[in-house]
């Protein structure tokens, strides 16, 4: 019986990647464990090693096509005596039979390319008529470190494969080959040290950039990020500052369970000294990056693994930098106000398009930088609407969204026509099923649901 | 007692074994001797007034004396270049005294007063200056390990012939992120001297309680870092082991780990009444071991200095150490609106 060969997910995210070369040609006999072609994401190459014996019957998807989704079958391997003639090209084979991943197509959300609404004002710092470029967040983020070291050589980039392995999400690729080892510094799988020596080198007046594989690791040298990065200026009277970044992926990716899949947006936004940012779309990745890179304090830079493939259109500018602590107006609305930042602006931004279809113009606010936090332009808003929804996928007790609610407790009181309510993570570790994982991350419903309570619809 | 009392006995053996050659002590001039004697001498003078002041109540929270350990910050002093960095744990002002930071400052920070050099906001564990080339100052133990091996990244980087001095204690040197450090250090040749201060107790827990290996100068071999250990209460020992040190990571050899075989006589912290040792070995380290009075019986000894002489810079001493008191003491607390300022730039 004839078999699919399907195009294999490389990671729980990815979700398309480009046949690079096929290894075996058509009628070649095919063993288990054969190595039969190779496919790259923006992420790596890997080989495909066969699983099914019998022979190559047809190639279904060519060398050098971009752009194929998982499982979607590319080669066919014949049982002794069948023959190529006799196979429907695309049907749909019982069984993956190329990879030990079994990937689920609805694992990750859509990574389709989010084009600014019609109704964004433009960010403040994008002057108008400037050329816009598609690019994924994982490009800018790169982008921003090159432009950075090329403007200057106290700027280095240091962490667990960042070098010869080209980062571990990617976001460093190339890098060693323009910079060199000096600047682009593999460390060992030592995140307390590493981590450290970053901090002592910034206290001499270098710019390191800290990459963390993910955020998750950094909770064995948050000690160095606190007790000496943070607080350094203040314990030596103003006298010794901390010019450094920490950034890398952050809170749940997919599919990777509780010890990889947590936010600590909230943890690191309580520290005097630290800044702390999250990014959503590509342009800001690479202006807040910069930004963060020339700021004098220590930066903790928040990305989001499931982010990184995403496309945004991004200025042609010689040199983008988005100011630190700036909010942004993503959508412009009268009705209810939709407060988040990085990845939990993906359901704020869908759950807009839904609720827009029932009347309710919501009006969204990016926050970009969690502390400090640009409380003005939230209740700005809040006075606007009386109404607000804070989102976020990090855990509910002492969160973000605790935080912009008691904020507009303060400040806008009496302009409220309802309580704040908030869309968060549910409080339990990250389970690994993927139903029970679904279950805990906010959803679109979530968010419309709490934006027509906050209503009273 | 009885694991205290052989540590006592075992200590300067194993100096003595690890350096079986005597002529690892330096040759030290009449100048060199008399401006060892007065720095060691600074540090034990401002060291007893800070003791004097915590007990008066002007020194707060945590408190912690270098009486003792004097030979080691001096001699090491007596070794560097221009440039090379220092940076230390908690126990800090005999290192602050030592890199020529303003004993006014010092003691002004000690009794938490703006004129303290982090205006009153570091207090004891956590002073800086940039100027000196003193990094702090860091009161999480071992964390000054990994920040010091950055400085000796930072020289690496800049390819600028600094070495960086890192100090840490025998409490410290159980702490995994020093062997992380190490590590990184060897692998990337990284400018640095592992100073550790080995005064036999971290806290209150003998070293032949805490440590599986005692012998500090071993404790880089799994990663081929050299080390020696060095009799830290001879100041000319410790110019000689840093002079070497020194040479080493300055030339491009990398990382180099100096064992100080050294002791403090004091409690851990002014509120530790250092009950886990007997009074007597303190008072046989005092009596055998004591580093200024080494300094001293040999300037006597060899005529290098009269006893009007070693007065006179006793005096002058003093005198620095009470005009630090008096400003420490008066000068007035920060300003109210310094809780806010130096948080960020």
């Amino acid at each position: 019986m004839a078999t699919n060969i399907l195009m294999p997910a490389l990671s729980p995210t990815m979700e398309q990647g480009k046949l690079a070369k096929w290894l075996k040609k058509e009628g070649d006999r095919i063993k288990s464990g054969d190595v039969i072609a190779e496919i790259e994401t923006d992420k790596a190459t890997m080989e495909v090693e066969a699983v099914d014996e019998g022979t190559l019957g047809k190639i279904l998807v060519a060398d050098g096509t971009e752009n194929v989704a998982v499982n979607t079958p590319i080669g066919v391997i014949l049982a002794d005596g069948e023959s190529a003639d006799s196979m429907p090209a695309a049907a749909p084979a019982p069984a993956a039979a190329a990879t030990p991943v079994a990937a689920s197509q609805e694992a990750a959300p859509a990574a389709a390319p989010v084009a600014a609404a019609a109704s964004v004002p433009a960010a403040p710092e994008i002057p108008a008529g400037t050329p816009m470029v598609t690019m994924t967040v994982r490009e800018a983020l790169r982008d921003a470190m090159a432009e950075e070291m090329r403007a200057n050589d106290d700027v280095f980039v240091m962490g667990e494969e960042v070098a010869e392995y080209q980062g571990a999400y990617k976001i460093t690729q190339g890098l060693l080959q323009e910079f060199g080892a000096r600047r682009v510094v593999d460390t060992p799988i030592t995140e307390h040290g590493f981590a450290g020596i970053g901090v002592g080198a910034a206290m001499t007046g270098l710019r390191p950039i800290v990459e963390f594989m993910t955020f998750n690791f950094a909770m064995q040298a948050i000690d160095q990020i606190i007790n000496s990065a943070a607080k350094t200026l203040y314990m030596s009277g103003g006298q010794m500052g901390c010019p450094i970044v920490f950034r890398g992926p952050n809170g749940a990716a997919a599919r990777v369970a509780a010890q990889h899949s947590q936010d600590f947006a909230a943890w690191y936004s309580q520290i005097p000294g630290l800044k702390v940012v999250q990014p959503y779309t590509a342009a800001d990745a690479k202006g807040l990056l910069k930004a963060a890179i020339r700021d004098p304090n220590p930066v903790i830079f928040l990305e989001n693994e499931i982010l990184y493939g995403q496309s945004f259109e991004v200025p042609k500018l010689d040199d983008f930098v988005v100011p630190i602590g700036k909010a942004r107006v993503h959508r412009v609305g009268h009705h209810v106000t939709l407060v988040s930042f990085g990845i939990g602006m993906t359901y704020c931004v869908k759950a807009a398009d839904e609720l827009a279809k029932e009347g309710i113009e919501a009006e969204i606010i990016d926050l970009r930088t969690i502390r400090p936090m640009d409380t003005e332009t939230v209740v700005r808003s809040v006075m606007k609407t009386g109404r607000c929804v804070a989102v976020e996928e990090g855990w509910p007790q002492s969160g973000v969204c605790s935080e912009i609610g008691m904020r507009i407790m303060e400040a806008a009181f009496d302009y409220l026509d309802a309580p704040v309510m908030r869309v968060t993570g549910k409080d339990v570790p990250m389970p690994y099923a993927s139903n029970l994982e679904k279950l805990a991350l906010p959803t679109v419903a979530d968010v419309i649901q709490a934006a027509k309570a906050v209503l009273y619809r | 007692m009885a694991s205290a009392a052989s540590a006592r006995s075992k200590a300067p053996t194993k100096a003595a074994k690890a350096n079986p050659n005597k002529s690892n002590v330096a040759e030290f001039s009449k100048d060199e001797e008399l401006n060892a004697y007065r720095e060691m001498l600074l540090i034990r003078r401002f060291e007893e007034k800070a003791g004097q002041l915590y007990g008066m109540g002007l020194i707060g929270g945590f408190c912690h004396l270098y009486i003792g350990q004097e030979a080691v910050v001096v001699g090491m002093q007596m070794a560097l270049k221009d440039g090379d960095q220092i940076i230390t744990g908690y126990r800090d002002h005999g290192h602050m005294l030592a890199c020529g930071m303003d004993a006014k400052g010092v003691m002004a920070e000690l009794t938490g007063r703006q004129g303290g050099l982090s205006k009153g906001k570091g207090g004891s564990m956590h002073m800086f200056s940039k100027d000196k080339n003193f990094y702090g100052g860091h009161g999480i133990v071992g964390a000054q390990v990994s920040l010091g091996t950055g400085l000796a990244f930072a020289n690496h980087y800049r390819n600028d012939g600094r070495v960086s001095m890192t100090y840490f204690g025998d409490g410290a040197a159980n702490q995994g992120q020093v062997y992380e450090s190490f590590n990184m250090a060897q692998l990337w040749k990284l400018p640095c001297v592992y100073i550790i201060e080995n005064n036999r107790y971290a806290m209150g827990t003998a070293v032949t309680r805490a440590s599986a290996q005692q012998d500090f100068s071993k404790r880089g071999l799994s990663f081929n870092i050299p080390g020696e250990q060095v009799d830290g209460m001879d100041v000319r020992a410790v110019r000689a082991a840093a002079q070497k040190a020194l040479e080493w990571a300055r030339t491009g050899k990398g990382p180099y780990i100096l064992e100080m075989q050294t002791y403090r006589y004091r409690g851990h912290s002014m509120s530790d009444p250092a009950k886990y040792r007997s009074k007597e070995e303190v008072q046989k380290m005092r009596e055998e071991h004591d580093p200024i009075e080494q300094v001293r019986a040999r300037l006597l000894r060899n005529k290098l200095a009269t006893e009007d002489i070693l007065k006179e810079i006793d005096a002058r001493v003093r005198s620095i150490v009470a005009e630090a008191a008096e400003f420490a003491s008066n000068d007035p607390e920060p300003d109210v609106s310094e809780l806010w300022t130096d948080i960020t730039l």
